[in-house]
């Protein structure tokens, strides 16, 4: 798993990259075409709910290395929610942004949904693992000797987390540093 | 005790013939075969491809096939030879030996295994359904941007391209994370790093590589289909996209991967030099470096592709250092195994035989390759036939000829039967000197002004010598190859019985019988030398006796050890044959095949099966046996 | 035995191949070993000096494989452990030393021959863009207003600036005998300079995949003395001269009120189309087709009718005419000097 998040953060990387090759061969002007800079209040909210999700989890993996699965069980959920949140208000935000440009409106578009949405893909697979997981839970399935796929999701949600930080500078506040 | 041991791990790890183990296999030796058979297959197919291009360059003005066809074939060949033969049939002796010699008795994830296999035979297959519909791939084996978008190219080609290499990639990534974690975890107690196997050193290098390689190529293919497919824009300069984008991400995955290539071919010639050297490989600790730092630097090299883009001058005297410095780990390899033969006492058999054409070779490639950090030249030369000569000297000579080198070395263990060295080394000299005429002239054609990638070409340029040669050779290393496949054909069924050690070989795999037995070892060897078979004389019955000593597993499990000394620290159990792989692989294959032609109905089903075989693969595996995980006696 | 001498037969040989590959290219080549430009012969410097060193380490490689597997030399003990002192050094100066000087010496030509080609030594005297299309040339002097295609008329001795842009996929401008290669790579502009230093007709051809008819996408630049180019500049500068002949005359009312002028310019007539070549003054180049054969009556007749028979794919659609008629506009496009 660790390796699979390597490849993972290669591929972001090289995502955040192509953003930033193509904002310097683009004109003096960024984002391109007239459109806004992006706003910043719905994220201004995502943001904390996304982050602060990791200690749940967190707490669900140490709590079930002790051996106790029922607060495995609740920062299991307490992750969940607050992922599901985080897509929820994602979604808000992409009904607004399209309204003003889409992906097909000119390549900042095109850079901006498939960034963001490969992330959201990210945090929905890691909502469906953590389903998984409940599911597992509640069947008595994990015990203190026996808990690696907990570790492993709870790797891959503290990434995916991590993740967003670097999202969020490159797409959401880099326009408004660099004019 | 030992016969009962025997007894019992035959038991249970054989898998019983028939289709259902056929499609259910878990094995590492088999799907290693299996990797080396499919790779070599399209191996072959992609040589035809080649001796169909060389038969209409053999003229000028030729005839024989059109533009069209020309364009496919050329692209279908690197495509075939670069992704579908090279790394999957390193890979699979990868697959086949790595758990040998480091004293395993599988990869650490069987199941994925069998998976990445399955993605890899599906994304080939998926790959060559293009010729069906006389839609192959036809933009180069690099699929440039803008030609490859849906503007200039309407038709499904470049979709075949983008998601069959997406399809593909998959198995490559499962497969290098599953070498990852194989060899950091499963060694044999006592391999410490140090001690390790130099192909195995290798593949692990690889596999690093290509974990960070591959996403660039995944994201340029990711972004080129979404451009096509749903208007995107990433590379159409009209609304701010910019072309240049593709070259950077392709190169940026492409440059390392000649050293994925090429690193596991390295790994080959250090396993067989020393063999046959009758000594120890000299400079181990600098061929163990040497391949970690070739792998590292390989990343710092893409842009000497692009030297005729229009590129700032500094950032190119930047590529053009880092070009030349990447000489430097492959000199010190060189010079290494020059020198262990020299000192050595060397037996000219067929496999070493193929190592020297793959010195001589590999350094004439190598010699044109630091040519084209010298940017004013690369100006001139590259996209030339001098290109295609260069590379051919440092992909065909750097990884086929140790490719064939291993067949002929390792065909022994996989199958217990020697190859007919008489045919072995008829076959060297008709490969040697076929290679060397059909792409030695391509350099001079390439000088002489020749670019690639042509269909045809007009007389009286001074080409047409060089390219009747370059096609006399083409058809020599032909021959070549076949005498090889009659010699396996044959030798397979009345070789000589090999024995488990038939070279006097210094690694774990030729410490079991030929060939090895499903469960591999009968006990998990302890290791206290780099060359364990030569130096410890006990090992060499491990496939049928126990001393004792060691770590016996009795169940259908492994032994975990560290990462860095290897030392004993736990028992995995290792899965049995399943139909979760060939089921997932099949799903994905349909889920491919659904984007590509856009039926819904097709992807929604393929999910469907995706997802079920998913979820059967990570249903808790409460119901299998408990094996009674037995360790008897560990190692003073 | 058998090994060694095939293998010092395959060294020598390959110096001979490239002495005589060097020798074996007539004047019809367009060779880089036949420079004619300052880039290129600076360029073919460089190679001679990386031959050399090439085939000495080749050779050398050669010689030690040789050593090594040479039989009846000195015994050793088999599965010997110790490193011999002479090896250690051996591959450290082999595979470190000698390399790291070796490539500090190549990089420093490399970068003081980057300087030299990246501006020439005297002003440039004329500008000419060249726009690459899927499968010709189009070549503009912005200056004089002229548009031609596939030739490309430059003085002898003089530094050019060509201005590289295309209207469709990437291509590549090469000519071989002149200098380096530079892209000519969608929404952007390159730039890069040539220079002839003696008259003559060099060849150049699209140096990166392009499609169908990449290998047909051939170009010629012709390096005049210098009052032929300025006689050539002021004809090609001037529209098409209307024809005298009677079956030239039937030509241009044929060719006027064919389909050619939906996509072809005739400056000086009501041709005005911009999809395929300029013709006006078609009778004076080289070849047809971008390089698919000469410019003659009978091939131009082969390429109105069925252009697709001699380079497949290509854009231009097989213009049915009666056999005078095509005769006519023949005689009428040959007549545009």
């Amino acid at each position: 798993m660790v390796i699979l998040i390597f490849t993972e953060a290669t591929l972001f990387a090289i995502l955040l990259t192509s953003y930033f090759f193509i904002r310097f061969q683009s004109g003096p002007v960024w984002p391109p075409d007239g459109i806004k800079k992006p706003e910043l209040t719905v994220v201004a909210i995502m943001t904390p709910i996304l982050l602060l999700s990791s200690g749940p989890m967190h707490w669900a993996d140490v709590s079930i290395r002790k051996g106790r699965v029922r607060w495995l069980k609740l920062g299991l959920l307490l992750t969940f929610l607050m992922g599901a949140t985080f897509l929820t208000l994602q979604g808000f935000e992409y009904h607004k942004t399209l309204e003003e440009f889409t992906p097909r409106t000119n390549v900042y578009g095109s850079l901006f949904f498939t960034i963001t949405g490969f992330h959201g893909a990210h945090v929905g697979v890691g909502l469906l693992m953590n389903l998984w997981l409940q599911f597992n839970a509640w069947r008595g399935r994990f015990s203190a000797a026996d808990h690696l796929p907990v570790e492993v999701v709870s790797l891959y949600w503290h990434f995916v987390d991590a993740v967003w930080v670097f999202i969020l500078v490159v797409l959401y506040l880099s326009p408004h540093v660099w004019p | 005790m030992a016969i009962s041991l025997a007894a019992r791990l035959e038991q249970i790890w054989e898998e019983k013939p028939g289709l259902g183990s056929w499609l259910d296999t878990v094995d590492h030796k088999r799907i290693g075969k299996r990797y080396c058979y499919t790779a070599f297959v399209f191996f072959l197919v992609a040589g035809i491809e080649a001796m169909l291009m060389r038969a209409q360059l053999a003229r000028p003005d030729e005839t024989l096939i059109g533009p069209k066809a020309f364009n496919e074939l050329f692209s279908m060949h690197g495509i075939t030879m670069i992704f579908f033969f090279v790394t999957p049939m390193l890979f699979g002796f990868g697959n086949y030996f790595v758990p040998l010699m480091i004293g395993a008795r599988d990869m650490a994830f069987p199941r994925l295994n069998a998976f990445g296999y399955w993605v890899f035979l599906f994304a080939g297959l998926f790959m060559y359904s293009s010729f069906l519909i006389g839609e192959a791939p036809n933009n180069g084996w690099f699929n440039y941007v803008p030609f490859s978008d849906k503007h200039f190219t309407p038709s499904l080609s470049p979709d075949f391209y983008t998601l069959g290499l997406l399809f593909l990639a998959l198995s490559t990534t499962v497969g290098s994370i599953n070498f990852i974690v194989t060899i950091f975890k499963l060694r044999a107690p006592g391999m410490s790093i140090s001690r390790m196997p130099l192909f195995v050193w290798a593949i692990l290098a690889t596999s690093f590589a290509v974990i960070f390689a591959l996403p660039s190529l995944t994201a340029a293919n990711v972004m080129l289909e979404l451009d096509r497919r749903f208007g995107f824009h990433f590379f159409d300069p009209s609304r701010g996209g910019d072309v240049v984008l593709w070259q950077h991400l392709f190169w940026i995955f492409g440059h390392p991967d000649v050293y994925i290539i090429f690193l596991p071919a390295v790994g080959i010639v250090s396993a067989i030099i020393p063999v046959f050297a009758r000594r120890s490989i000299i400079g181990y600790v600098f061929l163990a470096l040497a391949t970690m730092a070739t792998a590292i630097v390989g990343f710092g090299v893409w842009v000497h592709h692009m030297f005729a883009v229009g590129l700032p001058n500094l950032a190119m005297t930047f590529f053009s250092a880092a070009s030349l410095l990447i000489t430097i780990p492959s000199a010190v390899q060189i010079f290494a195994w020059l020198a262990t033969l020299i000192a050595g006492k060397p037996v000219l058999r067929t496999p070493l035989l193929f190592i020297l054409g793959f010195l001589f070779i590999f350094v004439m490639g190598g010699v044109t390759g630091v040519m084209f950090a010298a940017v004013p030249f690369d100006q001139q030369i590259t996209d030339s036939y001098f290109v295609v000569a260069h590379f051919h000297y440092v992909l065909f000579g750097g990884a086929v000829f140790p490719i064939f080198a291993a067949i002929h070395y390792w065909v022994p263990k996989m199958y217990g039967r020697m190859m007919d060295e008489g045919l072995g080394k008829l076959a060297f000299w008709l490969m040697f000197i076929g290679f060397n005429l059909t792409f030695f002239p391509m350099h001079i054609a390439g000088l002489l002004g020749m670019p690639r990638r042509i269909y045809t070409y007009h007389a009286g340029l001074g080409w047409d010598l060089w390219n009747l040669l370059s096609t006399i050779g083409g058809f020599v290393l032909g021959l070549g190859i076949l005498v090889v496949i009659v010699n396996f054909m044959k030798s397979v069924r009345t070789g000589a019985v090999a024995g488990p050690d038939p070279w006097g070989g210094e690694t774990l795999e030729w410490a079991t019988t030929s060939p090895p037995p499903p469960y591999n070892f009968l006990e998990i060897p302890t290791v206290r030398s780099a060359e364990p078979v030569w130096d410890q004389p006990e090992l060499r019955d491990t496939g049928h006796a126990v001393h004792g000593r060691q770590p016996v597993l009795v169940g259908h499990e492994t032994l975990g050890t560290s990462v860095m000394d290897a030392d004993a620290e736990s028992v995995i159990p290792m899965p049995h044959g399943s139909y979760v792989p060939v089921a997932t692989a099949c799903g994905l294959a349909g889920i491919f095949a659904g984007l590509l032609t856009g039926i819904v109905a097709v992807t929604a089903i393929a999910v469907g099966i995706a997802v079920t075989a998913t979820l059967f693969w990570f249903r808790v595996r409460e119901e299998e046996e408990p094996g009674p995980s037995v360790v008897v006696g560990v190692a003073p | 035995m058998r090994s060694r001498s095939r293998h010092s037969w395959v060294g020598s040989a390959g110096a001979l191949l490239f002495v005589l590959g060097a020798s074996a290219c007539g004047d019809t080549a367009p060779s880089t070993l036949h420079p004619e430009g300052p880039g290129a012969h600076r360029i073919a410097g460089l190679w001679w000096f990386m031959f050399w060193v090439s085939a000495l380490v080749v050779a050398v490689v050669t010689a030690l494989i040789l050593i090594g597997v040479l039989p009846g030399r000195r015994r050793r003990a088999t599965h010997d452990r110790a490193t011999p002192r002479w090896a250690g050094r051996l591959v450290v100066l082999g595979g470190v030393v000698v390399p790291v000087v070796v490539l500090a010496v190549l990089w420093a030509l490399t970068l003081s021959d980057m300087s030299a080609l990246s501006l020439p030594r005297r002003s440039i005297a004329l500008k000419v863009q060249v726009v690459g299309h899927q499968w010709w040339w189009e070549i503009r002097y912005p200056q004089q207003g002229i548009i031609t295609a596939n030739d490309i008329h430059i003085p002898v001795g003089l530094p050019v600036e060509v201005e590289l842009t295309t209207d469709d996929v990437i291509h590549s401008f090469w000519v071989p005998q002149l200098t380096g290669k530079t892209d000519l790579i969608s929404g952007r502009t390159n730039r890069m300079w040539i220079q002839a230093d003696r008259a003559g007709v060099y060849r150049g051809q699209c140096a990166e995949y392009c499609g169908l008819q990449h290998a047909n996408m051939i170009f010629y630049v012709v390096a005049d003395p210098p009052d032929r180019f300025r006689e050539w500049m002021t004809r090609e500068g001037q529209g098409a001269a209307t024809p005298t002949e009677t079956g030239a005359l039937r030509g241009q009312e044929v060719f006027l009120s064919s389909a050619c002028v939906g996509c072809h310019t005739i400056r000086g007539t009501d041709a005005r189309g911009k999809v395929g070549p300029d013709l006006t003054h078609i009778g004076s180049r080289i070849s047809i087709g971008a390089g698919t054969f000469s410019n003659t009556p009978s091939n131009l007749a082969i390429w109105i009718t069925d252009s697709q028979s001699v380079k497949p794919g290509n854009l231009m659609p097989p213009i049915p005419l009666s056999p005078a008629d095509l005769e006519a506009v023949v005689a009428y496009l040959e007549g545009l000097k």
